[in-house]
Formats: C-alpha cells, sequence, structure tokens
C-alpha cells in the first residue's frame, strides 16, 4: 500500500464556482482506492461492500466524537501492546489512566505537565490556523529557558519578587525574538517555515548546551552541566501549598480565555484565520498575509518562550541540559487534538501530561521503557487523523 | 410509401439509444431525482431544461455512472444496463462534458486528456489526438501546458476534446456555451449537429433557451426532482419554456432607462495601465485604459484567459505593481491602494470564484459578512455577534437567498444563492463603483434576472458599475457602453446601441479596426 494523495474534485465540480480558486481538499488515498467524484471506493475485497460517500458538508458530531474514538482506538492498541510486552493490560492501563489522577497530588503533577503543554499548543493554535506552520515550537520553548534563566541567573540574595515578572518576561521575548527569525526568513526569503522553525530547535539546543557546559556553567557544580540553582526568589509563586502547580497554571487558563476571544470575537482573529481557510479570499478582503505570518509567529514563539520561563523558574530551578523535554512537539498534537479549540485543547493537554507520566510510571511500576510515552503520542494524533476522515465523509453499504 | 416516412418507422423501430425508467435519487437532504423517465433516440439532441437544483446534474451523474440511483432502470440501446462507474459508462459510449470541471490542477492537458482514454493509447498520440480534434473543430488549446494555468474557458475545451476523443454514441454536455465566444458557440453548434447527423445522441444540459430552440430537438423539463413537461423545442417560445421550468411567468427585467446625460464624473478612469505577468501561464496587459462613469454600467466582454483576471487583480487591489497614476478611484490615484482602502474610497467587488474567494467555504454566511463589511464592528474590531447575524438575517431576506439561515456555511449554498448572498453584501455596503465579474455564471434564469435587476437598480441610484462577462447577451442587456478584452489590451468603447453580436465576437479575437480607435475618440 502506497500512499499518494489525490484531488478531491468534489468541491469543485458541485459548488457552481470555478475550479481556479475553488477550495481543495486533500484527502490520503492508497493503492487499490479510487476517487469517483468525491466518492472513495475501496477496491479490497472485504470493503468491498462499503464505500465512503462525502458527506454534503462537514459532520459536526464527528467532529466532536472523533477524538474520543481516536482514544479508545489508542487505548485498544495500548492493550494489544501491554499483552504483546507479557504485561498484564489491565494494569498497563491503570498505569496510564487511574495513577496520574487517583489523588489530588497526583492531579497536581498532571497540571504541572499540562501547564507547559496547554500554553504552547495555544500559540501553536494561532499558527495552524492562519497556515503557518511552526513545528519548532521546541526551541522557542528552550529559547525562552535561556532567556528566562540568564535573567534568573541576575538575582542574588537582595533581589526583590519583582524578578519573577522580569524572567516571565524575558522567556516570552525569547520564545519571540526565536519565533521572529522564522517569521523573518520567511516575509524576506520565502523560506519555508516548517524546515526554519524545525531547524532552529536543534541551534536553540546546542545553545543552551553551549552555555551550560561553558560561560554558565555552575563553577560549585562538581563540572555538572548546569547552571547554579536559581535564588528563590526566582521561584514562580505556587497556587496551592503541598503541590507544584505555580500561577502558570492560572496564566494558561487565561490564556484559554483570552485566545477563545481573540478567535471568535476580534477582526484581527478572524482575518488571521481567513488567511488559513482561504488565502485567495484574505487577499481579496485585503487582509495581510505578511501581518497574520508575524502575529501567528510571534504570539507562538511567545507562548512557547513563557512555558520555558515557567518551567525553568519553576519545577526545574535551574538550567540543564535536559530543560527541553519534548514539550513543543508534543504541544502540535495537543493542538490537533483539541481541534485548534482553546477548550478542546484543555482536554488534550491533560491527556498528553497522562501519557508523560504514564510512562514515567510505566518504567518505574511495570519495567517498561518510557518511550511508551512516544508511542501514546504518536497513536493518538495517528489514529485521530485517521478518525478524521469521519467528518468529511460517512460510510455507507454499496447498494450492489 | 415515400422514403421519408419508412425511414422515420425505422428510426421508430429501432431500439432507443437511452431509456432511463423511473430514476429516484435520494439525498440526507433533499430528493434530488424523483420518478424521472427519460427517452433519447439515436441521433437525437435532447434537452435537459431546468433551473439549478432541479436535479439535471445529478440526472446526468447517474448516467455517467458517478452516482447510483436508489430505484429505477437504465436502458442503453435497448439492453438494461448498470453502469457502475464512469469507466462502464465510457465503455458504452457515454461521454459527459462537467459544467465544472474534473481536471486534475498539475497534470497538462494531454495527461489530462489521457487519464480518461483506453490505457494502451501512448502520451504521443494522444497529444495528436487532441491537436486533430482541436484543429477539427476549431478548439484552440496547447496539449503541454498544466490545466492550473488554464483559464475557465480553456478548461473547458479541454473537457469538449476529452469527450470528442472517446468517439462517444451519447454525448452529455453540461451548460458548454458559457464559456465560448459567439463564433465559438456557433462552431460548437455545427460541431454538434454533424455529430448528432453521425448518429451520435446529445444530452444537452442548458438554462439557454433560445440555444435550446436552435440546436435540439427534444426536451426534457424538470422542476424540483420531477419531470415537469417533454415538448419539442422547436415548437415552443422562449415565454412558454420558461413557464415550464420555473411553473410562473419568468421575472421581466425592469425596463431599462438610459443613463442620464451626460453621465456623471468618472469614478473610475485607467490610464495606459501596463501589468507583466504574475506568473509564466498569466497574460501581460498593455495599455489599458478605460474609464467608468457615476450611473452608468460598462461592460467589458472576452472570452476567458484574455487578461480579464489580471486586469480584475490590479482593479481590486489584490495586485498593487501597477503605477500609481494608472489607475485612478475618484480622482485619486490609487494603484498602490490595497483593497481595504479602495472599499473605504467606495469601490466593491464581486470576484468571479465564490467559494474560497468571494467566501470562506467552512464559515457562516455571517461571518463571510466580515469580508468586506464592518457595520458589525465595534471598538477595536470587536465582533458583536447579534448584530452580525441580523446583519446576515436581512440580506438573507432582502436578496432572496435560499440558505439555512445566518449560520449556514458558505459552502451549503447552492452556487447562484452564493452568488446572490456575495453580490446582496457588495451592494448593502452602499458602493460608489462595483465591479462585478462574471455576476450569473452557472445561476439559474430566476437569479439571474435577479442579479441583473439589482445591478441596473444600483446604477439608475447613480452607481459607477463595471461588470466583465464572458456571456455576451448579458453584456448587451445590461450595459451603456462596451469594450472588448482580447490577448491583454482593451478595444476602443463602443456604445450599446450601435454594438452587435458579430463585431464583438470578431474584436474577441482581437480584430478590433485602428481607425475605430480614431471614432471612439471622437464620440467621446
Amino acid at each position: 500500500m502506497f500512499p499518494e494523495f489525490v484531488t478531491n474534485v468534489r468541491h469543485s465540480r458541485e459548488s457552481g464556482n470555478p475550479v481556479t480558486f475553488s477550495e481543495r481538499r486533500w484527502i490520503p488515498a492508497f493503492a487499490g482506492m479510487t476517487v469517483t467524484d468525491g466518492i472513495i471506493i475501496m477496491k479490497y475485497e472485504t470493503f468491498n461492500r462499503l464505500k465512503l460517500e462525502a458527506r454534503p458538508e462537514p459532520s459536526r458530531v464527528w467532529s466532536y466524537c472523533s477524538p474520543l474514538l481516536a482514544l479508545l482506538i489508542t487505548v485498544l492498541i495500548g492493550v494489544a501492546l501491554f499483552s504483546a510486552l507479557g504485561k498484564d493490560p489491565l494494569r498497563g492501563l491503570q498505569v496510564f489512566f487511574w495513577e496520574p489522577i487517583k489523588s489530588g497530588y497526583a492531579i497536581g503533577e498532571l497540571m504541572v505537565k499540562a501547564t507547559p503543554l496547554l500554553l504552547i499548543a495555544l500559540g501553536l493554535a494561532v499558527c495552524f490556523r492562519s497556515n503557518v506552520w511552526n513545528i519548532g515550537a521546541e526551541g522557542q520553548f528552550i529559547a525562552g529557558a535561556i532567556a528566562a534563566g540568564g535573567v534568573a541567573l541576575l538575582a542574588d540574595k537582595g533581589t526583590g519578587g519583582w524578578i519573577v515578572i522580569a524572567v516571565l518576561l524575558a522567556g516570552t521575548l525569547g520564545g519571540m525574538l526565536w519565533g521572529g527569525i522564522t517569521a523573518l526568513l520567511r516575509d524576506r526569503f520565502n523560506a519555508n517555515e516548517i524546515l526554519v522553525s524545525l531547524m532552529l530547535v536543534y541551534v536553540a539546543d546546542l545553545l543552551l548546551g553551549y552555555l551550560v557546559y561553558g560561560p554558565w556553567k555552575d563553577p560549585a557544580g562538581y563540572n555538572f552541566p548546569q547552571t547554579k540553582t536559581f535564588e528563590a526568589v526566582t521561584q514562580i509563586p505556587r497556587l496551592f501549598a503541598g503541590s507544584r502547580v505555580s500561577i502558570g497554571l492560572a496564566v494558561a487558563l487565561a490564556g484559554v480565555a483570552a485566545l477563545w476571544v481573540f478567535l471568535f470575537r476580534t477582526r484581527a482573529g478572524f482575518a488571521l484565520q481567513v488567511g488559513g481557510l482561504a488565502p485567495a479570499a484574505a487577499r481579496y478582503a485585503g487582509f495581510s498575509s505578511r501581518s497574520a505570518l508575524w502575529l501567528a509567529l510571534l504570539v507562538s514563539g511567545g507562548a512557547a518562550g513563557l512555558a520555558g520561563a515557567l518551567e525553568v523558574a519553576g519545577p526545574i530551578g535551574q538550567l540543564t541540559p535536559y530543560v527541553p523535554a519534548g514539550y513543543g512537539f508534543a504541544a502540535i498534537i495537543v493542538a490537533f487534538v483539541g481541534r485548534l479549540h482553546p477548550l478542546g485543547m484543555v482536554f488534550a493537554a491533560i491527556l498528553m501530561s497522562m501519557f508523560y507520566i504514564g510512562g514515567e510510571l510505566a518504567q518505574s511500576r511495570l519495567g517498561l521503557p518510557k518511550s511508551l510515552t512516544g508511542v501514546f503520542q504518536g497513536l493518538l494524533l495517528f489514529t485521530l487523523l485517521a478518525c478524521d476522515t469521519l467528518v468529511m465523509y460517512r460510510i455507507k453499504a454499496r447498494s450492489a | 410509401m415515400p422514403l421519408a416516412l419508412m425511414f422515420g418507422y425505422i428510426l421508430r423501430m429501432a431500439a432507443p439509444r437511452l431509456e432511463l425508467s423511473h430514476i429516484t435519487k435520494r439525498y440526507p437532504a433533499v430528493v434530488a431525482n424523483s420518478d424521472v423517465s427519460l427517452l433519447v433516440q439515436p441521433g437525437e439532441t435532447h434537452a435537459v431544461l431546468g433551473e439549478n437544483g432541479a436535479g439535471k446534474s445529478t440526472l446526468m451523474k447517474i448516467i455517467h455512472g458517478s452516482v447510483q440511483p436508489d430505484a429505477g432502470a437504465m436502458q442503453f440501446n435497448g439492453a438494461a444496463v448498470r453502469v457502475r462507474n464512469p469507466q462502464e459508462s465510457r465503455a458504452l459510449g457515454i461521454s459527459m462534458v462537467f459544467q465544472h470541471f474534473s481536471l486534475f490542477d498539475t497534470l497538462t492537458v494531454a495527461e489530462n486528456v489521457w487519464l480518461g482514454l483506453a490505457k494502451s493509447m501512448s502520451l504521443a498520440e494522444v497529444t495528436a489526438g487532441i491537436l486533430a480534434k482541436a484543429g477539427a473543430y476549431g478548439l484552440d488549446v496547447d496539449p503541454s501546458r498544466p490545466i492550473f494555468t488554464l483559464s475557465v474557458g480553456e478548461m473547458q475545451r479541454v473537457e469538449i476534446i476529452r469527450a470528442l476523443l472517446t468517439n462517444p454514441q451519447l454525448l452529455i454536455l453540461d451548460e458548454p456555451t458559457s464559456v465560448l465566444t459567439p463564433q465559438a458557440v456557433g462552431k460548437l453548434f455545427a460541431v454538434l449537429k454533424r455529430l448528432a447527423a453521425e448518429g451520435c445522441s446529445i444530452l444537452y444540459i442548458s438554462h439557454k433557451l433560445h440555444e435550446i430552440r436552435e440546436l435540439c430537438d427534444a426536451c426534457t423539463v424538470l422542476r424540483g426532482g420531477k419531470v415537469v413537461g417533454n415538448c419539442d423545442p422547436r415548437a415552443e417560445s422562449n415565454a412558454s419554456l420558461s413557464r415550464m421550468m420555473i411553473g410562473a411567468e419568468p421575472q421581466v427585467p425592469a425596463p431599462r432607462k438610459p443613463p442620464a446625460p451626460p453621465a456623471g464624473a468618472a469614478a473610475l478612469s485607467v490610464n495606459a495601465l501596463d501589468l507583466a505577468r504574475e506568473d509564466q501561464f498569466g497574460v501581460d496587459l498593455e495599455g489599458i485604459s478605460l474609464q467608468v462613469r457615476a450611473g452608468e454600467i460598462v461592460g467589458i466582454a472576452g472570452v476567458s484567459g484574455n487578461g480579464q483576471r489580471e486586469l480584475l487583480y490590479a482593479l481590486s487591489g489584490e495586485d498593487r505593481r501597477a503605477r500609481a497614476q494608472s489607475i485612478e478611484l475618484f480622482g485619486k490615484p490609487a494603484a498602490k491602494m490595497g483593497p481595504g482602502r479602495r472599499r473605504k474610497l467606495g469601490l466593491h467587488f464581486v470576484p468571479e470564484e465564490r467559494l474560497g474567494r468571494g467566501a470562506v467555504p467552512p464559515l457562516s454566511l455571517a461571518r463571510n459578512l466580515l469580508l468586506t463589511r464592518k457595520e458589525a464592528l465595534g471598538r477595536g474590531g470587536w465582533i458583536r455577534t447579534g448584530v452580525l447575524r441580523e446583519q446576515a438575517a436581512a440580506l438573507i431576506a432582502g436578496f432572496q437567498v435560499k440558505a439555512g439561515g445566518p449560520d449556514a456555511a458558505a459552502q451549503s449554498l447552492s452556487g447562484g444563492n452564493l452568488q446572490k448572498f456575495i453580490v446582496g453584501r457588495e451592494i448593502g455596503a452602499g458602493p460608489r463603483l462595483l465591479i462585478v465579474s462574471q455576476p450569473t455564471w452557472g445561476v439559474d434564469v430566476g437569479a439571474a434576472a435577479q442579479i441583473r435587476a439589482q445591478i441596473l437598480a444600483l446604477r439608475d441610484a447613480g452607481c459607477a458599475v463595471l461588470v466583465v462577462s464572458e456571456e455576451l447577451d448579458e453584456l448587451l442587456e445590461m450595459s451603456d457602453r462596451l469594450y472588448v478584452i482580447a490577448k491583454g489590451r482593451l478595444s476602443p468603447p463602443v456604445d450599446r446601441a450601435v454594438a452587435s453580436v458579430e463585431q464583438l465576437g470578431e474584436w474577441m479575437s482581437g480584430l478590433w479596426p485602428a481607425t475605430a480607435v480614431h471614432e471612439a475618440m471622437h464620440a467621446y
């Protein structure tokens, strides 16, 4: 089965407008399928009685149900995976889906990991909705962490509480700077933002490595590649005693509200999304694609940088080569599983956070590798993309 | 027995080319065809007449095999057949030219045609075949060009050539003339008449009544998915056909009042506009000069792909590369202004492409208002959703748009209704200059008459209007003055009163006499 892409011609044919600027939708097809008038006919014997029929309009029900079905399939594959590894699947599921929520402390830890995921995903949603493919949130996260760490290292015993604000601001600006590089290269030289932003992840990673192995290394740190532990005054204030949940969670939730308002209640947010949905319509309306590009990359860079600042000045407390934990990449999945909708991404962030914690627990409790986290994250995205077919198509029995 | 009668007798005895009995097709939202029966004889040119949404396209897709009926039977040359896909219909000898094209954008003309043909042929043979058919029927097209660089008219030519290359027994044509010059329509009709004389049956879908009366010798009228009549179109009048189709007297356009002379101040003047093409298959604009004054409708005729697209991009502000002075709006140099600033000056524009340019397909009608209207915006660009929905509801009611309401997605509307919405949106803004491209492309008779009447009313209210269309009849009906665009150059203006179809058709191929320029100069 070799995947190939075919153009779905249904819209041009039925929509009553010429094809030149009509909507083109790309649908994955596989060898052995034919696409006729928007109907994919699967030629495999087993599927001979079934067909996918284009819906007159996208199904609202399935746009909500598809993530749930994807989760269900992910769980089922997980069960098979645990069985194949010789582990009790029930125990495996318990580790992933029950342990992370069974106590107040566990829920707190869940939120600690969900916070950066959510913050980054909020920014990415702005990007993806405007058709700007920022894949390098991880790099912007690192850049934010470096900038925030640099400011935090300036603090000494006598520094006031204002330093927290400075740290967060520095992180945000650092992320914006890193996102801005991608925007500049795209705007000025039409460089592909996917590649540029992705490559800049490695640049940021190397920069962090240089700093913690070199100029910023803690002289009293037994030559470990890390900065000195930040002063206590730079510690991000926590929301509750006895939990590591910080004000970062409140910031992220405020971000959810702000994004919702921006997307659905302001003309700027509308213009941005038109640019993503129908670039020709944006050009017709006079919405600038350049300002959309800059806005999207600065917002998402800033959000990722802020998440980086919250991490280093929060749970980590110093700069080490292990600051990047893959949140920037996982947030891409959060954004899509959450349907690029502010509220949806809250749930998706919690789910992905569960996978992180579940992976760690699977390592300690079941003796399974931690990379199981990545397997589950990947499975979820993969099944989601498959299930999304049902948003545009319905399965019908063929009338023979 | 006279020979002719005997032939007729034999013809009647022979099996019909195509017989549909009691075809029904239901979709989730609508019954597209209900108990439709249709009989086409060999060599017959059979019209299927109906408004948009009457079920013509679905019926044709059933014959063509791309849609399966829920009930009913089909016979081809006397044998019961079940056409499960377009390949099977092609094997039977059925070929279809779609109104909206089924071409792959990234492939060349020859490759697209090749896809639809027997696999034994080589690309070189197909290319030769295309050139042969193109030459024989005067359908000018370059086989090596990728589809995405073609204009609408050129794409249709490719579709027609593709259908002809299969040497079909039954040829289905869906609104084939909408993008052809009058001369090319004449040529196409000659081709179709020749095909029919050779024994090929033709199913001709159209809403252009005079074409049907000229070309067809039988007619089935559909309304609301049902057959409402069969007739011989040659024995009918436009009015009687129209009555059958709509079920009521057609909306007569309001009697035109000539513009109050002298026409008002120049709203738009284009002065020797030169513009190099943006992509390699575009058209360079050369020395375009035109004027549109308040209170007049100016038409630009021409076959698509002759620079209309490029000119409209420059006029709307989507392309801002022209010299600042080359486009003046209400006396202000405007070529460097974006669409937003031009809109503030009073220029509103209805583009040819409805979905994807004039409207954002998945967004609601209410949201789509925000593309060009600002009434519902509060301070700082805050969207007052209540106001927005009311505004959309008022527009839907005022322009008789058939839609689920302000929240219906733009893509859920039929072409005609979406066009009514977009035209309504731009007219409702109270423009001082309205530019409309292809106002009635693929729009049914009723909606087309309504849109034209609204544009005329706008002119009478003192608005300057520029209409770019490939339908000459439409331009002659609406315009006060006409230009013709060909190969990126614009003809001298000609008064509608003295313009003839023949003359304009000739000009469409770029052959306007140099002397006409002088006469025009004197006239204005």
